[in-house]
């Protein structure tokens, strides 16, 4: 909502300046969004009259003019306006003045021509932003008035972002009253008149579309002037409040529902055919509108038709073919109440959205049609002239909202707020904001004017109340109240834990849109269960994201592309398919370490990402549970060099390099190595179960052996633990080689092993029978030599 | 006597020039070894008569202490002087890098969020969340938007063909938290919300933290309290601040809070960086929660404007590059 200062000043008392109205506003709930002071400094400029022009001797832009300025003689200006021309009226801001562009007017010459003075455009004067050529004024201006006191300036165009509860204030006379409540002063609307009917022309009305439009008023002006001009008063007005003038009829309808709040609209009587008809559109139904856009409707559209076709869609836009032109002579004046939710999201629909839909959406006085009707017709009757046919109205008065007393309890109010407001000030807020106020004896029944839609509980009239009080009046206190400590399971690991257990390693924490495109997830080979936006943003963002790894390594790439060589991102978010599930993923490439003087460079691997995973999975104090497997590994990953994770024998993620093919395809320069984990079972943390220390002292065995390559690891520890049972603590592989020494096909193993006894100190004796044991089980199952 | 005497003379001399603790330890050996001088001295007590054998095994052990106390400080100079002599030959250079010492970092949206959870932590808030995939119910209408209302085209929503939506708000944890339980209630929930909307200053992520009090005794002056202390909390210093009416379907009164920030240039303007309100009796009765028994107020804000201006980042994208240029100054 636009609108001018100087005309909400005409139409209510503000007690307050420039500087201090607009956070007046603000603090009321009137967010005033911006203002922009128009026309000032435009001392020594006054309306003039152009009555030479001769052109320039020397230059072909130039005109020489001789212009009357009201001071007895013509003063001479050369002027290089494009419309400068005898007979019109014009701005001139004479020698000493000082315009807002910072321009000083000075006695000059121009190309050996003397001017004294300048004519002005409404850009050189800061009123508009039209620079095209000379501002031209009514020829009814009187020569010599100053400039600002023709215009009504300075003035201010103040916007404000009006929340969607108060449609009131998106008519000034509406706004006029809240002001009029915060300064505590009067209103100086106009009265609503009624206009002399002088014509009998009339047509019907029917209403067919019950609740949804309760109230239809019409009026048939006869024989205005088509030619008629709107005055300048009104364009200034209108141009204020951020409405471009169209022509005299429009206008006046836009004048009027920012007065009033009133939509309104103008039909070319001689285009109509009988009755009007309010009904609903019939499926399919379609209609050309003033904008020149073809729409179709359905039944949840409300339509203004004639007997004949439809002719606008109510609440939202007139219809093109029925539109007023520059030959309209008779006019239909439209002054209607829709119901909110049957105007609703259907502008919206269309992919429209118009001054008319956002007021009967939130909601306009049921009672203005017939004020704005009148208003209208008033100054359509001054501007254009014509003959007035009399008001012609259809209404459903069981269907029209009426206003319902709410009561407020003094204590409800006292507890809502945490403070006391006196009960006189309590009445005068809702009689200033002009409800009807009736003393209880436990507080107030309010009747609400019909403008407010927003009034229909205690909690609507408590912020009222809150509201003109003032929320800075209200104090501060902090929160007493019971309190139940929640309980904070210490079986589960806190996210922040993670997070942090990762940057202690060396891995940024990032953070990805959710939404990736198509082709990236094709190109990883994601196809199951995605769950693609109906509406996106754009083909980039359009799939929730299956996995968190895509945005991930396109981020890891974003880097590498920037000089970052070794870059070790991780990120927690939900990935999306059948469900929701909140994810862990890492991404590494570059060197194991940062470079160093101190260790010799390494290129990170598959068992560097398998640290970082057993460093988190000891977190939780379970490791046991956890296993890794080559089988079931996805397209993404190398074959030979990436592992499923697995948890309790359930897979919860995958880890390895990516597969050559795909880094590849996403133009990855070096190996990228990835792990993802859904974070759930990673949040899983053992309860401490405390356990004796042991008090025998343990014995350590160490063990060379070759066996076969393809033996790995993991068989190893399994056969060693299952020869020897409680009696191995732990065992610990220190060496692995392959090569020179080894015969070809085997590889070579060194490892440690802890014995120890929780009942008795182990001999050599015991020692060494267990690692014989050891030794020949390995030997039967693993095909082991012993070494040296 | 007089020889042993001299012996003694003589070994005394012979400690002092001692240079290694090997040399120190053979003259040890020497003069109180088994085979050493004070060693036979003692032994020959026993040849004498008895008087002159107290007198004289007197003597000889105060000859003995005398050595062994010899001994003993030259074997503690020069222990000193071998220790001193090795650590002067120990020198590195300490301003060589040190081992594996690389980090990285969480992110500043993390940091943010966590900083501000654990404020109202302190407040006896607890941790909630609920899904980014809402339904319509628990995003909108549960929280007293009708269909088709204004209020919701402020919203821009993101749906799928199922009807459902990407949460647009933090506000349904709201609903979640209520459902099937009885306050007193606090709790605080963080999350990634949307809106399609994408610009320099609108990104279709980001992340809001909602805040949500019921209980039997709270007012209007306790949520002005609350967000007052949490700004003193988190930006470690008093604002002037200012609670402005606004407008918000499920909480009523509303407003959005203003502080008054210092810009760089010196210049100070109001920044809005919340919105709250007391919870409506609509949204508190759709939760199965008794709205005459008890009260309630809410807030959200977003993560990010406190991030920016916590950190003084300008550019709301940075959050969303995952620049390591960028992340390594949160580090």
């Amino acid at each position: 909502m636009k609108f001018s200062e100087n005309w909400l000043r005409e139409l209510v008392e503000v007690k307050a300046d420039r500087a201090a109205l607009a956070p007046a506003l603000t603090m009321a709930g009137l967010e005033v969004e911006e203002l922009t002071v128009l026309g000032e400094g435009l001392a020594g400029v006054v309306v003039a009259e152009i009555v030479a022009a001769e052109k320039h001797p020397e230059a072909d832009r130039l005109q020489v003019c001789k212009v009357n300025a009201g001071q007895g003689e013509l003063l001479q200006i050369v002027c290089g306006a494009p419309n400068a021309r005898v007979g019109i009226k014009v701005p001139l801001a004479t020698v000493g003045a000082q315009l807002p562009a910072g321009i000083a007017i000075k006695a000059a010459k121009l190309r050996g021509v003397e001017s004294f003075g300048m004519l002005c455009s409404a850009k050189e004067l800061g009123i508009d932003n039209d620079a095209s050529g000379l501002l031209e004024l009514p020829a009814d201006a009187a020569v010599g008035q100053a400039l600002a006191e023709y215009l009504g300036l300075p003035d201010a165009s103040i916007e404000l972002k009006l929340t969607p509860n108060r449609p009131d204030c998106l008519g000034l006379v509406g706004l006029a009253h809240d002001v009029a409540a915060l300064f505590g002063s009067a209103v100086k609307v106009p009265a609503p008149t009624q206009i002399a009917v002088t014509s009998t022309a009339r047509r019907g009305i029917r209403l067919e579309a019950g609740a949804d439009a309760p109230r239809y008023l019409g009026r048939i002006v006869e024989g205005i002037d088509p030619a008629a001009r709107t005055p300048l008063w009104l364009a200034e007005r209108l141009r204020r409040s951020g409405l471009r003038p169209i022509s005299a009829v429009v206008d006046i309808t836009n004048y009027v529902m920012l007065e009033l709040g009133q939509p309104m609209h103008a039909f070319d009587n001689d285009k109509l055919q009988g009755d009007i008809v309010v009904r609903h559109a019939a499926a399919g139904e379609a209609l050309k509108l003033l904008d020149g856009g073809e729409v179709k409707l359905d039944p949840g559209f409300v339509l203004i038709a004639d007997e004949r076709q439809p002719l606008a869609v109510a609440g939202v836009m007139g219809g093109y073919d029925s539109r007023v032109t520059d030959a309209t002579r008779h006019i239909f004046l439209e002054s209607a109440h829709f119901a909110p939710a049957a105007i609703m999201g259907r502008a919206r629909k269309l992919g429209m959205h118009t001054d008319a839909s956002h007021r009967f959406e939130r909601g306009v006085d049921p009672e203005l049609p017939r004020r704005a009707l009148e208003r209208a017709t008033e100054l359509l009757l001054s501007i254009a002239g014509g003959q007035a046919g009399p008001v012609l109205v259809a209404e459903n008065l069981a269907d029209l909202p009426k206003p319902a007393a709410v009561s407020l309890r003094r204590e409800r109010l006292k507890r809502v707020l945490g403070v006391d407001v006196a009960d006189a000030e309590v009445a005068r807020i809702f009689t200033a904001l002009g409800m009807q106020v009736e003393p209880l004896t436990d507080g107030w029944r309010i009747t609400a004017p019909s403008s407010r839609f927003d009034i229909e509980r205690e909690e609507d009239l408590i912020e009222e109340v809150a509201r003109i009080f003032g929320y800075d009046h209200i104090p501060t206190h902090t929160p007493a109240g019971a309190l139940t400590l929640a309980i904070e399971p210490e079986g589960r690991l806190n996210e922040l834990a993670v997070r942090e257990q990762l940057a202690a390693r060396g891995y940024y924490e990032a953070v990805n849109l959710s939404f990736v495109s198509m082709d990236l997830l094709s190109q990883w080979g994601f196809s199951e269960h995605l769950v693609p936006l109906l509406n996106p943003l754009s083909a980039d963002l359009a799939v929730m994201r299956p996995s968190l790894l895509p945005g991930l390594v396109e981020a890891l790439r974003h880097n590498s592309a920037r000089q970052q060589e070794r870059v070790r991102l991780f990120e927690l978010a939900r990935v999306f398919g059948q469900t929701e599930t909140p994810s862990l993923a890492i991404v590494a490439s570059g060197a194991a370490h940062a470079e160093q003087w101190g260790e010799p460079a390494r290129v990170l691997d598959f068992h560097d990402l398998k640290g970082d995973l057993d460093a988190l999975i000891a977190w939780g104090g379970e490791s046991q549970r956890w296993s890794l497997h080559t089988d079931g590994l996805p397209g993404w990953l190398h074959p030979g060099r990436a592992a499923r994770v697995a948890r309790d024998g359930e897979t919860v993620g995958f880890l390895g390099a990516l597969h050559p093919q795909l880094a590849k395809a996403l133009d990855l320069g070096a190996d990228v190595h990835v792990l993802e984990l859904a974070l759930e079972p990673l949040l899983a943390r053992r309860l401490p179960k405390a356990l004796p220390v042991p008090r025998y002292p343990s014995v350590r065995r160490d063990l060379s052996l070759d066996l076969p390559e393809e033996v790995s690891w993991g068989q190893v520890d399994q056969v060693v633990r299952g020869s020897l049972g409680g009696l191995l603590k732990e065992l610990r592989l220190f060496d692995l080689y392959s090569g020179k020494g080894v015969e070809a096909g085997r590889k070579s193993l060194a490892m440690g092993l802890i014995l120890q006894d929780a009942s008795r100190t182990l001999t050599d004796v015991d020692a060494d029978q267990c690692v014989g044991e050891a030794v020949a089980a390995l030997e039967k199952a693993c095909k082991a030599r012993l070494r040296g | 006597m007089d020889d042993l005497d001299n012996r003694a003379a003589q070994a005394l001399a012979e400690i002092e020039k001692a240079d290694t603790l090997t040399a120190l330890d053979a003259l040890r050996v020497s003069l109180l070894g088994k085979s050493g001088i004070v060693t036979a001295a003692l032994k020959a007590l026993g040849a004498l008569a008895p008087d002159e054998r107290k007198a004289r095994g007197a003597e000889v052990n105060r000859v003995k202490d005398r050595l062994a106390d010899a001994l003993a400080a030259r074997k503690h100079l020069l222990e000193q002087a071998e220790l001193n002599h090795r650590l002067a030959s120990e020198k590195l250079d300490i301003s060589l890098p040190g081992r594996n010492g690389e980090r990285g970092g969480i992110h500043p949206i993390t940091r943010t969020l966590e900083r501000i959870a654990a404020i109202f932590a302190r407040l006896g808030y607890q941790r909630a969340d609920g899904p980014e995939i809402e339904d319509d119910w628990h995003n909108f209408e549960a929280l007293n938007f009708p269909p088709h209302h204004p209020a919701r085209a402020m919203h821009d929503t993101f749906y799928f063909g199922d009807g459902r939506l990407l949460r647009t708000h933090t506000s349904p944890v709201q609903i979640r938290s209520m459902q099937g339980r009885q306050p007193p209630i606090r709790i605080i929930a963080p999350g990634k919300v949307y809106r399609s909307d994408s610009d320099q200053t609108h990104s279709p992520m980001f992340h809001q933290i909602e805040g949500l009090l019921v209980d039997e005794t709270s007012s209007f002056a306790d949520l002005k309290g609350t967000l007052a202390e949490f700004i003193r909390a988190f930006f470690e210093r008093d604002f002037e601040m200012r609670f402005r009416p606004s407008y918000f379907p499920f909480t009523e009164p509303s407003a959005e809070v203003d502080i008054r920030w210092d810009a760089e240039d010196g210049s100070t303007r109001w920044l809005e960086v919340l919105g709250c309100g007391m919870v409506h009796p609509n949204v508190l009765k759709n939760c199965g929660i008794d709205p005459e028994r008890y009260t309630g107020f809410a807030f959200g804000l977003g993560v990010e404007r406190f991030a920016m201006l916590r950190y003084g980042v300008s550019d709301l994208r940075a959050f969303f590059e995952n620049d390591l240029r960028f992340l390594k100054q949160f580090a």
